[in-house]
């Protein structure tokens, strides 16, 4: 027992936690707005998956991985956009618009891979970014390299995370955005324009989920493979309830389900009496036992699955 | 100098008037009470005033500019609130999010501690004490009434419209409440006020306007008139129905209630300490005003809704705790208020709908399996006897007229052989046509010795056909006359409150 | 006359959705450099009229029909069952540890049982959702949905530890005795058993909603649960026994799966038959008489792709965007609701209007 206090040792779990959950936190982060302001985004795997393919499309056509960000950004929204005409302008059911956006983009960038990378895609390694070390801050001990040698990517969800923290809760879009996922009638009163809301809510979790998509690629793995988000937009809808629907928690959640898997892979190979799957499945019961109230009151906002229909006005 | 004018507007939702040309005068800084029965257009012609609603005919003239109003947006702009009855504030923010909702900008930061200031500033003011970073959901219907005023004053209102206020307050707060209001005029608001509750327009309101069946019927002073008058106004209506009233000797006794208690959907005692008894071959009336317990009443002695305290007995059993369907058994019948939402499933058939309550038992199904085809033979059968007019039993009810589904809801409970029924606002929304039948349906039922537990918020069809007449005020019964001793003044009185004697 | 033909295609737009989806996904074909026309021949011919590919079709029919109707027996009272996949892993689950631990069993006990603990596997499964949902009131779409996560472990753990066949270079376990094996019913290919039983269980489905009292409750709770209660029916029951039932049926295709296809609980067997049944019963429209159609179409699609691929030279994971096209079609038909259009609300104002004229005869007659 005494090597798990080795500080490498911690240092490397958390510093691959971190990079684990990377993808799941922006999704989660995205699916955090659009479920406050009252639709579910089952579509976040879609858009994960999006946001890598254009990840890669983008690096390959221009070289650089910025360009390939902005492609995969823009590849996760409109996924977003999909979802938004039809879950929030059409009122179709929500859960069946994002399992339809699923299937559509795991087809679409499967068949386009093969078709712009060639059946050699996996062999050929793109360009992306790479970890940069802030002075000084990456000496510290332990917390050091584990935040602060990390790609720009990841400095970006530093940003991001306390932004959407002060978006959601310190200004008018994010009053508008709560009111709109508990009560669309009385914000729709109040003047509060429900279905923008909730469709730049969609927008915005589609951009941030084709960002964690694009970190897949660009900073993980550097190929495009088929599938490749592997279920982590449905780690992320755990997440999101985990935290509570509030983006620091689901950032926080999301880095429970990252250690877990961190921890995971390491056990697969020690061969140990606690089976790996305790740790895979552990999240999932821990969002089950916070919604029973078990650690306190977990409420999902009231309105949220529910499309919202004006009364008419004869 | 009138301040808001309200010129000849007219309203009609399909072949239903609501409004015909309705005019209104408010003097700035007035408090105008508009008074009506349900259904005499009150709510459509402040619903008008919102800009909810586009009127066919008429205009609306605010301190002498013409306003068309497209969306609540459009009334705010010009200065008019609107607090409904239902409150639209979300419960899970505080109060001041609440209240500043919808009129910040996008990415601008709220400066919280200003706001809360200004909202404090504005409490004081206008003596509407709340605390700012309450969740709403925390707070009494009272506070939260006050947050809904302190939104629109925010918005710089200067026309209050308010839409049964009291009607969600406990008793202890409606008197603060009408306090605030004029703390408001004091401030310069003017204020309209929604309301059928006469003692609360005798306590505040500077003029009055009756309305009835889309019309207005007259317009006073205040403490130029009486309740009694007042009443009158509100209630008169032209008998045009024959009915035949019969009468016969009450049997047992077989439906007894002792001291209920109820509570309604927001928490407060709804059915307060009530006590009546039905017998056998008799209609019991229940006449009262809307919202003073007669919902609760009717579906905690249906089994719909839990009673505090007291009991319900059946044929001397006590049934309070017992389920739905063990009082169906028991003999129970129930005719709920909500039509359309209970009574009936819209977009299931005539025939379906006839076996709701029956359909686990025999002819309708035997061992769990359901007869189609007898199902459909007795809603013919029912059909014809009940004169229901539609196509075939297999139409869905959502298309019948509201007199065509009411017979379908009777049909089906007085087939069912109750011992008791009890008939919850038996004629809203019908025809004269629909409503003859219903009522004679009713006397019949009477005599062939069902108890019948009438109650209405309609007093001339309560006084149509009952044996015994009860007013229930308050969630209690204030008095019980026998129909020879009733008359409509006497009762109109007891309905508002404002006599308490009981006539010998 | 034209209001009912109207009515009608109305009620066929999925049909219509299908036919746009595929319309459009033949654009995909045609970039790839194959021709739209011949890879559908191929596809659907490979499918459904060649013996092998109907075989195959079949194969993957029986878990696809068993999950939509696990999801669309819980919607019929309202309830949203995503956990599809988590209960088929249950009922797997259950299944396998009948088949191995009592081998003293006769067949012809042992078989109904080792299919009776599959359902029960995912009726518990979905039951507790059910649960949760009936007395506190908790959104079963998060719980579902949480719980395929831990059924899928859960049996991943059981695959890989406890239950592990010896030796075995995969999670897998040993395979279940031979005398419990479904019978194929296509030989030689591997269509067993499972699929028509499913189809039977269907059928009864179909009918115990329209015929009993039970499917009378449990469709009222979906329509409107206070006049349920009104009608004296315990919503809080009903909610339990849609979604154990609709768990049940989820189990019973893990349970086939293991006695008709594998022989063993393999770690990660389920190809995503769950969200395959939501996708097939919405396309039925949650209907229990088409969801067998729709069921077959989506299991000839995934049977006919590796087919297809051969013959024309297009990546069978074009299936999936078919399959998403398709989905995402239905779903926006499903956004032109009759009632809620022109032509409905004329329909339903012209009856309004007629039953209104006949009481008024009373009136003045």
């Amino acid at each position: 027992m005494v090597e798990w206090l080795d500080a490498s040792l911690i240092t490397d779990m958390l510093r691959s936690s971190l990079r684990l959950m990377i993808p799941i936190g922006y999704a989660a982060m995205g699916g955090v707005l659009c479920e406050r302001s009252g639709v579910y985004n089952m579509g976040l795997e879609g858009m994960l998956l999006a946001g890598a393919f254009g990840g890669a499309l983008g690096t390959f056509l221009t070289g650089s991985p910025m360009g390939g960000l902005l492609v995969g950004i823009l590849l996760g929204m409109s996924g977003a956009i999909a979802l938004g005409v039809l879950a929030v302008l059409f009122s179709v059911n929500q859960i069946v618009c994002g399992i339809a956006i699923n299937l559509v983009v795991i087809g679409l960038t499967a068949f386009f891979a093969r078709l712009i990378f060639g059946l050699d895609a996996t062999t050929q390694t793109l360009p992306g970014f790479s970890a940069m070390a802030i002075p000084l801050l990456s000496q510290i001990p332990i917390v050091g390299p584990v935040l602060f040698n990390q790609d720009p990517l990841v400095y970006l969800m530093y940003a991001v995370c306390p932004f959407l923290y002060w978006l959601l809760y310190r200004s008018e879009f994010g009053l508008q955005i709560r009111a709109t996922g508990e009560n669309p009638a009385a914000a729709d009163t109040a003047g509060v324009p429900v279905f923008r809301i909730r469709f730049m809510c969609v927008l915005l979790s589609g951009a941030l989920a084709g960002i964690g998509g694009a970190y897949i690629v660009l900073s993980q793995v550097f190929v495009f493979t088929e599938h490749m988000s592997a279920g982590k937009g449905f780690i992320a809808l755990a997440a999101i309830i985990l935290g509570r629907w509030d983006p620091i928690g689901s950032v926080m959640a999301s880095w429970f389900f990252g250690f877990c898997e961190a921890l995971q892979l390491r056990l697969q190979f020690a061969n140990p009496e606690v089976p790996y799957q305790f740790f895979t499945a552990l999240p999932y019961v821990a969002s089950i036992l916070a919604l029973i109230g078990v650690y306190g009151r977990f409420k999902p906002p009231a309105a949220v699955g529910i499309p919202y229909r004006r009364e008419s006005k004869a | 100098m009138s301040y808001l004018i309200i010129d000849g507007v007219s309203k009609s939702f399909g072949t239903f008037q609501a409004l015909n040309e309705v005019s209104l005068n408010v003097a700035r800084g007035q408090i105008h009470a508009i008074l009506g029965e349900n259904g005499a257009g009150k709510t459509t012609l402040m619903n008008i005033l919102y800009g909810l609603y586009r009127p066919d005919k008429g205009q609306i003239f605010l301190d002498g500019e013409h306003l068309f109003l497209d969306s609540p947006a459009d009334a705010i702009k010009h200065g008019i609130g609107m607090i409904h009855q239902n409150f639209m504030l979300v419960n899970s923010l505080t109060v001041a999010e609440n209240i500043i909702l919808g009129l910040g900008q996008g990415l601008k930061r709220i400066d919280f501690a200003a706001q809360h200031e200004r909202i404090q500033t504005m409490s004081s003011e206008f003596g509407l004490e709340v605390d700012p970073g309450a969740p709403v959901w925390t707070l009494p219907m009272g506070i939260r009434q006050r947050v809904e005023i302190l939104k629109a004053l925010y918005r710089n209102a200067s026309v209050l419209i308010l839409d049964e206020p009291t009607s969600v307050l406990a008793p202890g707060e409606i008197d603060a409440f009408l306090e605030g209001l004029k703390k408001l005029q004091n401030a310069g608001r003017t204020i309209l006020f929604i309301t059928h509750k006469l003692e609360e327009v005798m306590k505040v309101a500077n003029r009055v306007t009756v309305m009835r069946q889309g019309c207005v019927s007259d317009e006073l002073e205040a403490n130029k008139t009486s309740p009694r008058e007042l009443a009158r106004k509100m209630v008169g209506r032209e008998v045009a129905i024959r009915i035949h009233h019969r009468s016969r000797e009450p049997g047992a006794r077989r439906l007894q209630l002792q001291d209920l208690v109820v509570l309604n959907d927001r928490g407060i005692k709804a059915v307060d300490g009530l006590t009546l008894d039905v017998c056998a071959g008799e209609i019991h009336g229940i006449c009262g005003v809307d919202g003073n317990g007669q919902r609760e009443l009717g579906e905690t002695v249906a089994g719909l809704r839990p009673l505090i305290s007291g009991a319900i007995s059946i044929d001397g059993m006590e049934v309070g705790n017992q389920s739905v369907k063990e009082r169906q058994r028991l003999g129970l019948g129930f005719v709920p208020e909500d039509r359309q939402g209970t009574a009936l499933v819209l977009d299931y058939s005539i025939a379906t709908n006839m076996a709701l309550r029956a359909f686990d038992r025999s002819p309708a199904s035997r061992h769990g399996i359901l007869n189609l085809g007898q199902i459909a033979q007795d809603a013919l059968r029912l059909m014809q006897r009940y004169d229901v007019r539609a196509r075939s039993p297999q139409q869905p009810v959502r298309f019948l007229s509201g007199g065509n589904q009411q017979k379908v809801v009777l049909a089906r409970e007085i087939d069912a052989r109750p011992n008791i029924l009890i008939v919850m606002q038996a004629c809203k929304g019908l025809d004269v046509g629909a409503i003859e039948f219903v009522q004679n349906t009713l006397v019949d039922l009477k005599m062939a010795g069902v108890a019948i537990l009438y109650v209405s918020t309609e007093l001339e069809h309560v006084l149509e056909v009952a044996d015994r007449v009860s007013v229930l005020y308050r969630g209690r019964i204030a008095a019980t006359l026998p129909i020879a001793q009733a008359d409509n003044e006497h009762l109109s009185e007891l309905m508002s409150g404002i006599s308490t004697e009981v006539a010998a | 006359m034209k209001a009912r033909l109207i009515q009608v295609a109305y009620a066929g737009r999925s049909i219509w959705a299908v036919l746009t989806a595929l319309l459009c996904a033949s654009v995909l074909f045609v970039i790839a450099g194959a021709d739209p026309i011949q890879a559908y021949v191929t596809l659907f011919g490979e499918a459904f009229f060649d013996y092998f590919g109907f075989g195959a079709t079949v194969v993957k029919f029986s878990p696809i029909l068993l999950a939509g109707l696990a999801v669309a027996l819980p919607l019929k009272a309202g309830l949203f069952n995503v956990g599809g996949e988590g209960q088929i892993y249950m009922g797997a689950l259950f299944c396998t540890i009948a088949a191995l631990f009592l081998p003293f069993l006769h067949p012809a006990i042992h078989l109904p049982l080792c299919i009776a603990a599959g359902a029960l596997g995912g009726a518990f499964w979905a039951f507790i959702a059910g649960w949760l949902k009936a007395y506190r009131g908790i959104n079963e779409v998060i719980v579902t949905l949480l719980l395929n996560y831990v059924g899928i472990n859960l049996v991943s753990y059981a695959a890989g530890g406890p239950l592990m066949e010896e030796g075995a270079p995969y999670p897998y376990s040993p395979e279940v005795p031979t005398a419990l094996h479904l019978p194929y019913i296509l030989p030689p290919t591997d269509a067993h058993a499972g699929a028509p039983a499913g189809l039977v269980l269907a059928l009864c489905l179909a009918l115990l909603m329209r015929y009993t009292t039970f499917g009378f409750a449990m469709t009222i709770v979906g329509n409107n649960a206070q006049a349920a209660r009104y009608a004296g029916i315990s919503v809080e029951h009903q909610i339990l026994y849609a979604m154990s039932l609709g768990g049940a049926l989820a189990g019973l295709a893990g349970a086939f799966e293991i006695l008709g296809l594998k022989y063993r609980l393999f770690h990660m067997f389920s190809a995503g038959y769950g969200f395959d049944g939501i996708v097939v019963a919405f396309i039925a429209s949650a209907n229990l008489a088409f969801l067998p159609i729709a069921a077959l179409f989506l299991a000839g699609l995934r049977a006919g792709a590796q087919l297809m691929q051969r013959a024309v030279g297009v990546d069978s994971t074009i299936v999936d965007a078919i399959q998403g096209l398709v989905v995402m079609f239905v779903a926006a038909s499903l956004a032109l609701r009759f009632s809620d259009s022109r032509w409905g609300r004329a329909a339903a104002q012209r009856r309004a209007d007629e039953a209104l004229a006949g009481s008024k005869e009373l009136k003045h007659g």
